[in-house]
């Protein structure tokens, strides 16, 4: 099978994977990917933070317009919002953004709705009695929240907060679309120019793809084997 | 801002008609593969419990490498790219069909099922052990435990996470636009080329999106009200 396979296409062009037109042009491939990635998800470990702060709020008003933002994203495709924003960052802004930084907006837009979620989900565990005791120790409820639970529920969510970078590195693959030259759209370039390895360069990719992913995957597993390990004594 | 809505072309006519085949792709193109990958899903399961040291192998190479790639690179891979590896027949027969279609189906299909099978991994996790012990011991085989005993139980359990993928799935299946399905986002995006009304066809298939994912959200909620709730209630 593999014997039928011809994989100089990548060989000669791995350079071009990996780091796109640099030294000479922009960034682009394996780097521009995990650039993507990193950028994204930082921002919407923010996002995900005030989403989720504001999704548990005591205010009623707050807390149902947070829940119908996020409820809102989750029910789209990433694919809608990336048009949406490549469609409405240019009207709202007044002039284009670059390609780079509307993915990164979108995919942030994206992620923090479900990043909200694992905050949600991580203040929500945090037992009651905790916010109890802090208050009646003299603390007021956001001194509580940032200094008893949150650091509590963020140590918790951890291995959630990894496995969203997983998914991370599999949308940044969306940006192609818009033609962000990242790994996915280096390949179908690659593709489109040389027209008889699309097998090669595709299996290529994925598998530069999962050992990203599984490397990360793994972290994941084993963040959550030692915190149930350091729960358990 | 002198943009003229213009939302009479979304709620009738040609383009109505084009986005309400969309939805009939979206719906299509989603149905067949959450079958499917329902199938597939519980084969890699079972593969992945086998006793069988190659076979869970398998399996677990299976689960890892299709959950751990983006879709649309498995997208591009079934489209592009499957012709050199896959046997003459099927190819043939992949042509034969509608080849856009049939891939989107097979890739959206394998994808899946890798995150159906752990879901009823751990569903058939969650039965105890006992359970087993006692069906073999009253001379069931290991096969037969898993039908009758096992399986209809942890089968319940999983449906939950089942309608969560189904509802992935839904949302994933507007990366077949890539390779020339012609989905909802296809045809979103089809009507705003024609028309240059892109905030109104982005606005009727962002609705449709949200429509189709609160009911099958609301089905999640029924099934845990009518089924799951008064199981655990005893």
């Amino acid at each position: 099978m593999v014997g039928g396979l011809d994989f100089s296409v990548v060989r000669e062009n791995l350079p071009y994977f990996f780091l796109g037109r640099y030294p000479k042009g922009p960034l682009g491939g394996v780097a521009l990917t995990l650039y993507l990635a990193v950028v994204s998800l930082v921002l919407s470990f923010l996002g995900g933070l005030i989403l989720g702060l504001l999704s548990v709020s005591r205010n009623r008003l707050i807390k149902w317009g947070s829940t119908a933002v996020i409820q809102t994203i989750r029910g789209m495709p990433l694919l809608m919002v990336i048009f949406w924003m490549f469609f409405l960052l240019p009207a709202m802004l007044g002039s284009g953004m670059s390609a780079d930084w509307t993915i990164i907006t979108a995919l942030t837009l994206f992620t923090s709705s479900y990043m909200s979620e694992i905050v949600r989900a991580g203040i929500l565990g945090i037992p009651k009695g905790q916010m109890e005791a802090a208050v009646s120790t003299g603390l007021s409820h956001k001194q509580a929240m940032t200094y008893v639970i949150l650091p509590q529920a963020l140590r918790n969510m951890i291995p959630s907060f990894v496995n969203q970078f997983v998914s991370m590195i599999k949308d940044t693959s969306l940006a192609f679309i818009v033609g962000v030259s990242e790994l996915t759209h280096i390949a179908t370039q690659m593709n489109n120019r040389t027209m008889l390895y699309p097998t090669e360069i595709f299996l290529f990719i994925a598998v530069i793809y999962f050992i990203m992913c599984f490397a990360f995957t793994e972290l994941s597993r084993w963040l959550e084997r030692r915190s149930a390990w350091r729960k358990s004594i | 801002m002198n943009y003229r809505f213009d939302w009479a072309i979304v709620t009738s006519g040609k383009y109505f008609d084009w986005l309400v085949s969309g939805l009939y792709v979206t719906i299509k193109l989603s149905v067949v593969s959450i079958a499917l990958s329902f199938l597939v899903g519980l084969v890699i399961a079972m593969m992945r419990m086998s006793h069988v040291r190659p076979v869970r192998w398998f399996a677990h190479g299976y689960l890892e490498f299709f959950r751990n790639t983006p879709l649309l690179v498995q997208i591009f891979f079934w489209y592009f790219g499957s012709y050199k590896i896959l046997p003459r027949v099927v190819n043939d027969w992949m042509v034969r069909q509608d080849f856009e279609f049939t891939a989107a189906v097979i890739a959206l299909t394998i994808y899946t099922s890798a995150f159906i099978a752990e879901d009823i991994r751990s569903g058939v996790r969650s039965i105890p052990k006992e359970q087993m012990e006692a069906a073999r011991s009253s001379g069931f085989s290991y096969v037969r435990s898993m039908r009758y005993i096992i399986l209809p139980q942890a089968v319940r359990l999983t449906i939950p996470p089942l309608i969560n993928q189904f509802l992935n799935l839904m949302k994933n299946s507007s990366l077949a636009m890539t390779i020339g399905v012609a989905e909802l986002m296809y045809q979103a995006r089809q009507v705003e080329s024609y028309t240059f009304k892109g905030f109104e066809a982005f606005t009727a298939a962002t609705v449709v999106y949200l429509g189709l994912s609160f009911l099958i959200t609301g089905l999640m909620t029924l099934y845990d009200k009518m089924v799951l709730q008064p199981i655990k209630g005893h």
